[in-house]
């Protein structure tokens, strides 16, 4: 996926996420959080600042959530500590990717082993 | 999955890695300096202090959703309790004390005994208008803002200035609702 692919794709998913809200029967309701489709799951976090986070994979993965919460955690450290990268902007820091694809690296592992 | 359990701010701090206290202190207390050198004007500087803390803030705010597992407070009640006793803690590795409700439960005092800003700090006399912490109350208003309240946080108390504590003032101004801005009808 190329940026345009990631900005179209989560320029979709935000508005999906707010439709879902107000078409929900249940009041407070968060929005979408799981997505099942024929060849893929979505996750969806949204932390309470509003940021989303989403993750996309193989149907039927396990602990999407635990390592969406990771993701956060990363993204606290790593993007907004970094003094260069101007909020609300694409993200483009090294240590986060890095440190991203190590935490996917560990969570392929552990799933493996099971 | 169950929601994972909130942490207590003894918790988050003891997990996240920290620098030497006299390492920041004499770090702000540089910073405060230069920022008397440049602007000049006491009230300048308290400006500049509340902007950088607001900046701080806004950011700040996300590692502490992250890293405290907290979830929506119910109320301002609530959001008092939490930034005096997970807040406060994790970050600044002292708790503060909530008092001084007004009646419509809109504004809070936040008491602190200990402040680990301040720990060499004498104020001079051509200082004397001057906020030193004013970066905290920047920090507070920041956070709030990044989770819908609009707040202004002023000081009361300021044991520089010779009282027996640190009072902060938390004043809820409005809380602008999360819906998004869409204009459906118009």
């Amino acid at each position: 996926m190329d940026t345009n692919d990631s900005l179209r794709l989560a320029s979709l998913w935000h508005s999906m996420h707010a439709i879902s809200q107000q078409l929900s029967p249940t009041t407070g309701c968060a929005g979408i959080e799981l997505l099942q489709a024929d060849t893929f799951d979505l996750h969806c976090f949204q932390s309470l600042t509003g940021t989303k986070f989403f993750v996309v994979c193989e149907l039927g993965t396990l602990h999407m959530e635990a390592l969406l919460k990771v993701i956060y955690e990363l993204y606290t450290d790593y993007v907004l500590k970094n003094p260069f990268y101007e909020i609300e902007m694409p993200i483009r820091c090294e240590l986060f990717d890095l440190n991203l694809s190590q935490a996917i690296q560990k969570d392929r592992i552990a799933l493996l082993g099971r | 999955m169950a929601p994972l359990a909130p942490k207590t701010g003894d918790a988050v701090f003891a997990s996240i890695d920290r620098v030497n206290a006299e390492l920041f202190t004499l770090t702000y207390g540089a910073m405060v300096r230069q920022l008397l050198t440049d602007l000049e004007e006491v009230d300048e500087v308290n400006k500049q202090l509340d902007q950088m803390g607001y900046n701080i803030g806004i950011r700040l705010i996300d590692e502490f959703l992250a890293k405290s597992n907290v979830s929506r407070c119910v109320d301002f009640k609530e959001t008092a309790d939490v930034i005096a006793k997970v807040g406060f803690k994790m970050f600044l590795g002292v708790a503060a004390a909530v008092t001084n409700w007004d009646a419509e439960g809109t504004s809070f005092s936040l008491v602190l005994e200990d402040n680990p800003l301040v720990d060499f700090v004498e104020l001079p006399d051509t200082c004397q208008g001057l906020h030193y912490c004013n970066i905290l109350s920047g920090v507070i208003r920041g956070a709030l803002e990044m989770v819908s309240m609009k707040t202004e946080v002023t000081w009361v108390r300021d044991m520089l200035h010779g009282d027996d504590a640190y009072e902060l003032r938390v004043k809820l101004l409005k809380q602008v609702p999360e819906e998004y801005p869409y204009k459906d009808d118009e």
